[in-house]
């Protein structure tokens, strides 16, 4: 337990019977599941298995059909602002203003999480994401890879105890995904924080991740970490079994 | 409230009004076009009429005024605008931004931009047409706050319905104050219109002021009632138009049209 945080248990995030429905369609269907202190979770699953949905609603942009969102122990809906003080997140459809700077971004951001030092913060991060030579730079003018590098410097602007991200090595080359996804590796065991991360590249997965839900048709099908999910299921990697998943219609249907 | 985050909200129409001079601009080229359209206008009808009745503080002033109604409206419109043009809505709304805090940033940057376009055609006003609206006393303070808080409440009114309907909404709203200005007595008394139009008038905030500055001029005296009345329809209107958008959140929040917002879909 961090009393300082206030972390119960070491539990950043604990979603429960979590539903969204569009009327007659549901796309999520009543999922559970926690990410602790440190911990990295993969959510993975085929287009449409419900894993933006997902994050949206733990993000409070979208309002869940039924079940409950509880962040470092607090009800992510009834304490809205002070929760998501503590979290952040980076997507590949959540682009920041590209006619503003990088600077002007951070400095924007810093004030909505409420950084204190905040120039300070910002200097940090133009430096540990690789950003000096862009800083003054308006974001719409950066390559795509050059703008996940800024996206990332904003999730991590407040030391979010818990960090969401939707593909956010989707448009990067090898060697620049290899450097984020160490900088996110290193930001779980440094700074304790819980991330939840989507991917549709299982060897970054297998890599990355402490535990992966695999999420189908809006349920989660399969929970463990890598290696032993590879050993019950019987495959050589997260591919494999992925492939395999994904064709599989539900049992339920 | 933090005003921290009132400020996030504020700075980032700052920054983009000050790297851009189009943006810039806008805040003063059409009022100016305007004060002197009007300004000619109306030194033409002190050439015609030949009464000696001076036209200028009755047209010219009305028209400054109403140009500060439409600069609160649009300074409200431009920049819920440009959250959407960058698709910001989901980054803001995603972090701990409360709505009420976004509002309070939007309203802010009206003050700035209105106060600032209006100080703008008063001085053209006066260089090119010898017109001081300062003329009207003590009543200009009245007449500012029911325009601006009457204008604030269209500005957001527009904001919701740009953010129910989507970017395409966006159309409907820019002539919203033209169609209430015919009802708003700005360059003709009430009297004039049909007796069955007349009592749409007693509901526009607006009318109060115009037929206010009517009557100091003619007669030099402030009717405080009819301010009075004004100022808490204007009110009454802003608080019913804060409440429409947080309404038109909470129903975004649940649709998730926010996430995809573009498409303008609300189903």
């Amino acid at each position: 337990m961090n009393k300082e945080s206030g972390v119960v248990n070491d539990v950043v995030l604990e979603v429960n019977y979590l539903t969204k429905a569009y009327g007659s369609l549901e796309a999520v269907r009543g999922i559970s599941f926690v990410v602790r202190s440190g911990e990295i979770v993969g959510l993975v699953g085929p287009n449409g298995a419900g894993k933006t949905t997902t994050i949206s609603m733990i993000l409070n942009v979208l309002e869940p059909t039924a079940g409950s969102i509880r962040i470092l122990n607090r009800d992510s809906k009834i304490d809205r602002v002070e929760v998501m003080e503590a979290v952040n997140f980076a997507a590949v459809y959540a682009e920041l203003p590209g006619n503003m700077t990088v600077r002007q971004n951070l400095h924007i951001f810093g004030l909505l999480y409420r950084v204190k030092n905040i120039q300070e913060r910002i200097r940090e991060l133009i430096k540990e994401f690789d950003l000096e030579r862009f800083a003054d730079t308006k974001i719409g003018l950066l390559s795509s890879g050059e703008r996940t590098r800024v996206h990332l410097a904003k999730a991590m602007i407040n030391f979010p105890r818990l960090l969401l991200l939707d593909e956010p090595t989707a448009s990067l080359d090898p060697a620049a995904a290899w450097v984020i996804r160490n900088k996110i590796r290193g930001y779980a065991d440094r700074d304790s924080g819980g991330v939840l991360w989507t991917s549709h590249n299982m060897h970054e997965v297998e890599a990355m991740c402490d535990r992966v839900l695999f999420l189908s048709h809006g349920k989660i099908l399969l929970e463990g970490s890598p290696k032993t999910l590879l050993q019950e299921n019987g495959k050589k990697d997260l591919e494999e079994l992925f492939i395999s998943i994904a064709r599989e219609p539900l049992l339920s249907e | 409230m933090s005003v921290s985050r009132i400020y996030a909200v504020f700075l980032r129409q700052m920054l983009l009004i000050r790297s851009n001079w189009a943006r810039f601009s806008n805040i003063f080229i059409w009022v100016a076009v305007d004060v002197v359209l009007w300004g000619f206008i109306t030194r033409y009808l002190d050439t015609v009429s030949r009464s000696g009745f001076s036209f200028v503080p009755l047209l010219l002033g009305a028209i400054l005024l109403w140009d500060f109604l439409v600069r609160v409206k649009h300074g409200v419109i431009l920049a819920i605008l440009e959250d959407i043009w960058s698709r910001n809505f989901l980054n803001y709304f995603a972090s701990p931004l409360r709505v009420s805090e976004y509002i309070a940033g939007l309203v802010l940057t009206s003050a700035v931009t209105s106060m600032t376009g209006f100080l703008g055609i008063l001085l053209i006003a006066f260089v090119a047409f010898g017109f001081t609206i300062f003329k009207l006393g003590a009543a200009l303070a009245l007449f500012l706050f029911i325009l601006f808080t009457f204008g604030l409440s269209f500005g957001i009114a527009a904001a919701a319905v740009i953010f129910r309907f989507g970017p395409a909404a966006e159309w409907i709203v820019w002539p919203m104050a033209a169609l209430v200005s015919p009802f708003a007595g700005v360059f003709y008394p009430v009297a004039t219109l049909p007796l069955f139009l007349q009592p749409v008038a007693k509901i526009i905030p607006a009318s109060y002021v115009f037929e206010g500055m009517r009557e100091v001029i003619f007669s030099g005296t402030i009717p405080y009632s009819q301010f009075f009345i004004g100022a808490l329809l204007a009110l009454i209107y802003l608080f019913l138009s804060y409440f429409i958008f947080l309404r038109v959140h909470q129903a975004v929040i649940r649709s998730g049209a926010i996430i995809r917002f573009s498409a303008e879909d609300m189903s």
